[in-house]
């Protein structure tokens, strides 16, 4: 048994370091050059609903981390198993069902922020973002790879939807994660509206879109 | 590839036991805690209509809950219900007002919980009056807390299903609730004039009366749900409240 399984490995080529050049590309494009929201323009409506305030925020954040990952690690582990005539309704089969399951653990722990959130939750199962990465990574690469694209493209939906908030909470609330934070440094300043509505995170959203290409050099086609 | 129909049945159809199965273990195993947020949360609701709820964990609502409310369940009629057509209690902590919502008025139980002092039953402090209604995407509701003259808003507590976050939503902020406070149900005659609130925000303190508050600027068709929530409900529990004020004998006279 013990040599057998020697020359198994001896057989194999040198495995690739687990995050070998070629992966850290999957984890670090989607944050910059290729930033689901910025770039590829998915994910604006959560981006612009749950963005009033950075608790909701980061609770969609951390959500949509969970559901990208598993969903592409499962779409990836069938990959060659899915019948292509029906892969869109088990990408969305799966979603859903990660989705759901995020939906009752946040309202068996989580009461006040599974109301906060309401369907915006659910509405994960709409994400682009999600089924985008399933049909174009997941499907045709192998499991590591497509975790490491899920947590690049998570994390690059949530920095910039946590950026969004960020800006949303201070100046349309004055506050952060709920502390009121003028009025610690004990400086007046007045909230402005606009910023709790969707049309402030349409602001924010395109400031970060132009300091964004300003510096790449990005151009659209 | 082309795959045959049977395999693509058969994969589908494993999929979803698959799927439904994790899905029904999930909700099963959870269920419990769910309950007790929800639980919890409707104690929250209840409670925070008439006090201020802020820094209390779970465990001390509960608690406090089971010192100062006491519940009861009465008909249209304003007449105490205690059990069920199958002879079992009924416990209004238990009544389901999204249920029966769906009945005919006249078929509803009507829960209420009088708040009093901390052991002691006999001093009510306050009613407090569930209240439900549609909303502009989806049902409402909330907790009207009366004063002992069971006329004047002591305070309230809102809730929403889906209504939108930002506009509608607002109605669960203490920022709208507060504005229900201290405005009456009951005009000088003793009818029911109710509480409605008024197209838009920031509107002139002329127009604002007893009767009259500020609206949901964006949302006005949630405010609307909201005055047919009170109008409908309160209409709901005049027996009773007449009922409770002849018994406390105050001046009911007005009242017709």
């Amino acid at each position: 048994m013990h040599t057998q399984a020697i020359e198994k490995t001896v057989e194999k080529k040198p495995a690739e370091a687990l995050l070998s050049k070629r992966r850290k590309k999957f984890v670090n494009d989607p944050l910059t050059d290729d930033n689901p929201i910025t770039v590829q323009v998915l994910g604006i409506c959560s981006a612009l609903a749950v963005t009033t305030q950075m608790k909701p925020t980061l609770t969609m954040a951390v959500s949509v981390i969970f559901v990208m990952v598993f969903s592409n690690l499962a779409i990836s582990l069938m990959r060659s198993l899915v019948p292509t005539r029906v892969r869109i309704i088990v990408q969305l089969a799966v979603i859903a069902t990660l989705v759901t399951l995020v939906s009752e653990v946040l309202k068996a722990y989580q009461f006040d922020m599974y109301k906060q959130l309401s369907v915006f939750v659910g509405l994960i199962i709409t994400n682009c973002i999600i089924m985008g990465r399933l049909e174009a990574f997941a499907l045709a690469n192998k499991p590591w790879d497509s975790i490491l694209d899920a947590i690049g493209n998570g994390l690059g939906y949530s920095w910039i939807i946590l950026a969004v908030a960020f800006f949303r909470e201070v100046f349309g609330s004055g506050k952060l994660f709920g502390w009121p934070i003028f009025e610690a440094i004990g400086l007046e300043f007045p909230n402005n509206g606009i910023m709790v509505t969707p049309v402030g995170a349409f602001f924010i959203l395109g400031l970060i879109i132009w300091v964004q290409r300003a510096k790449s050099g990005y151009v659209e086609h | 590839m082309q795959q045959s129909n049977t395999y693509i049945i058969v994969f589908s159809a494993v999929l979803t036991i698959v799927l439904g199965g994790l899905l029904s273990l999930a909700n099963q195993g959870l269920k419990p805690m769910q309950q007790k947020a929800v639980e919890l949360d409707t104690k929250k609701k209840i409670l925070s209509a008439v006090t201020d709820l802020q820094g209390k964990k779970g465990d001390e609502v509960i608690s406090l809950y089971g010192e100062t409310i006491e519940s009861i369940v009465v008909d249209i009629n304003g007449e105490i219900v205690e059990k069920d057509e199958k002879g079992g209690d009924i416990i209004a902590e238990n009544v389901d007002v999204a249920k029966n919502f769906k009945k005919a008025p006249e078929d509803r139980l009507y829960p209420v919980f009088k708040y009093h002092k901390a052991g002691d039953k006999e001093t009510v402090e306050a009613y407090i009056f569930p209240v439900y209604g549609r909303g502009l995407w989806g049902p409402i509701w909330g907790f009207v807390a009366l004063e002992t003259n069971l006329n004047t808003v002591k305070g309230t507590s809102f809730d929403h299903k889906t209504e939108t976050p930002g506009l509608g939503a607002r109605i669960t902020t203490t920022e709208v609730s507060e504005r229900y406070e201290g405005k009456k149900l009951f005009d000088d005659e003793g009818n029911l004039a109710s509480i409605s609130m008024l197209k838009g925000e920031k509107n002139p303190s002329s127009v604002l009366n007893d009767h009259r508050i500020d609206g949901l600027s964006g949302a006005t068709l949630t405010a609307i749900g909201m005055n047919e929530m009170f109008e409908s409900y309160f209409t709901y529990y005049r027996e009773y409240i007449l009922k409770v004020r002849n018994s406390t004998g105050q001046k009911v006279a007005s009242l017709y």
